[in-house]
């Protein structure tokens, strides 16, 4: 029993949930979204269709983005109604 | 069936994320989108089962993980099996320690899905498990480097079915799973969009409120193998639901109804067009594969329609 035991492997066990915080994914960003709060309504719609999620919602209701995971994939800008948002170079 | 609240404004869903950002998805990924979204929507406490797959693999990099949710992965084949595996042990903890109450969602690609993982789905949904499969449906094996696979359209250039002299993409047309889902006579079975965001986190919520099992089967554009810029991901979506080449609609105890009527659709060519695997058939010696395409799309469309007025 003992032998059989052994070579039974365990898989692998991830005991942090959340813990791919730990790379940061901004650095593989080329063109990054840049907000022009004045056209910003706070729709969300960007935030809704971001994969990472890179995107938060501020105080004001407005959203702001976390260069710390944003890849630059233009998505938020493509889909934002009122065109609020710009991919400008890094 | 139990009542449903509907979810009516992105709000209701902010600040629910179930991932974390720095998993390693293509930038623009439109398979994360969606599992996003259905994850925003998910009753809780929620257990998720991956099939091996592009969820898989960019979304658990070892030793870390995006999932801040208990998340299994074993095989390509048998995530369906595990999520009954799980359903049936909380039922036995029920019995014996009081109600458990998990809902389970299990992740599978069209590669895991269509092909290798279909006996494992098909015994699950036969058994009547309480659980939630999805297929996020990238349209070929994108993680192992873009093979076809039996959900892979006709004449879509693969790395298993390049377009040469002879011939040009994937010869056969695309299985249609829905049926074979349905044939199962499960509660609920829906087909759904990241595009479409409303549409798919109130699908979600329907097909938690059954018990018993449900299925939720979603296009997930691919800018590695589908060729288009990334920032176009949820516009190519949009324009799979515009042109009906992705019908929006669910089954519903084996009524069928669209979920998004596209009365004026636009013309296929839209959706070939921004994507490089498929815009060839546009070419003039493709014209008759192009036909072959749009009378599948046709078809299917107006087999739904018919469907869906015999229940309304
Ligand atoms: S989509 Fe545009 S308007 Fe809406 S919240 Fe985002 S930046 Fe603001
Ligand atoms: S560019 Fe892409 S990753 Fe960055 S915030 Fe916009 S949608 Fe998210």
């Amino acid at each position: 029993m003992a032998e059989v035991e052994k070579i039974i492997l365990p898989g692998g066990i991830i005991d942090r949930p959340g813990s791919t915080l730990d790379y940061k994914t901004g650095t593989w960003r080329v063109k990054k979204p840049v907000v022009d709060l004045n056209k910003c309504t706070g729709c969300l719609l960007c935030w809704i269709y971001c994969p990472e999620p890179a995107i938060r919602k501020r105080d004001d209701g407005k959203i702001e983005f976390d260069y710390d995971y944003c890849k630059g994939c233009g998505i938020c800008s493509v889909e934002c109604p009122t065109k609020a948002i710009k991919m400008e170079e890094e | 069936m139990m009542s449903v609240s509907e979810i009516k404004s992105i709000k209701e869903l902010y600040g629910l994320d179930l991932i974390a950002p720095g998993h390693r998805a293509c930038a623009g990924c439109g398979a994360l989108v969606g599992v996003r979204q259905i994850l925003l929507a998910s009753k809780r406490p929620l257990i998720v089962v991956n099939a091996t797959s592009c969820l898989e693999v960019t979304s658990t990099p070892y030793p870390q993980t995006m999932w801040k949710v208990p998340w299994v992965h074993l095989l390509f084949e048998n995530a369906a099996a595990a999520a009954s595996g799980i359903e049936a042990a909380l039922k036995v903890l029920s019995r014996k320690y009081g109600r458990q109450e998990h809902y389970i969602i299990a992740f599978g690609g069209d590669g895991g899905t269509f092909d290798i993982g279909i006996q494992a789905l098909s015994g699950a949904l036969e058994r009547g498990h309480r659980f939630l499969y999805v297929c996020y449906d990238n349209e070929a094996y994108m993680n192992t480097g873009i093979q076809r696979s039996g959900a892979t359209p006709l004449g879509a250039a693969t790395t298993t079915s390049p377009v040469g002299a002879r011939i040009v993409g994937k010869q056969q047309q695309k299985k249609d799973l829905m049926e074979i889902v349905v044939a199962h006579k499960i509660p609920y079975a829906a087909t759904a969009s990241p595009s479409h965001w409303k549409d798919l986190v109130n699908k979600v919520r329907k097909a938690q409120s059954y018990d018993g099992p449900s299925f939720i089967h979603l296009i997930a554009t691919c800018t590695r193998g589908w060729y288009f810029d990334p920032s176009e991901s949820i516009k190519v979506a949009r324009l799979a639901v515009e042109t009906r080449y992705w019908p929006l609609y669910e089954v519903e105890n084996g009524r069928y109804r669209i979920t998004n009527p596209v009365p004026n659709p636009k013309p296929l060519e839209e959706f070939l067009k921004v994507q490089r695997r498929l815009s060839h058939l546009l070419l003039p010696e493709n014209a008759d594969l192009l036909e072959k395409l749009k009378a599948y799309v046709n078809e299917r469309w107006e087999r739904l329609n018919k469907l869906s007025t015999c229940f309304a």
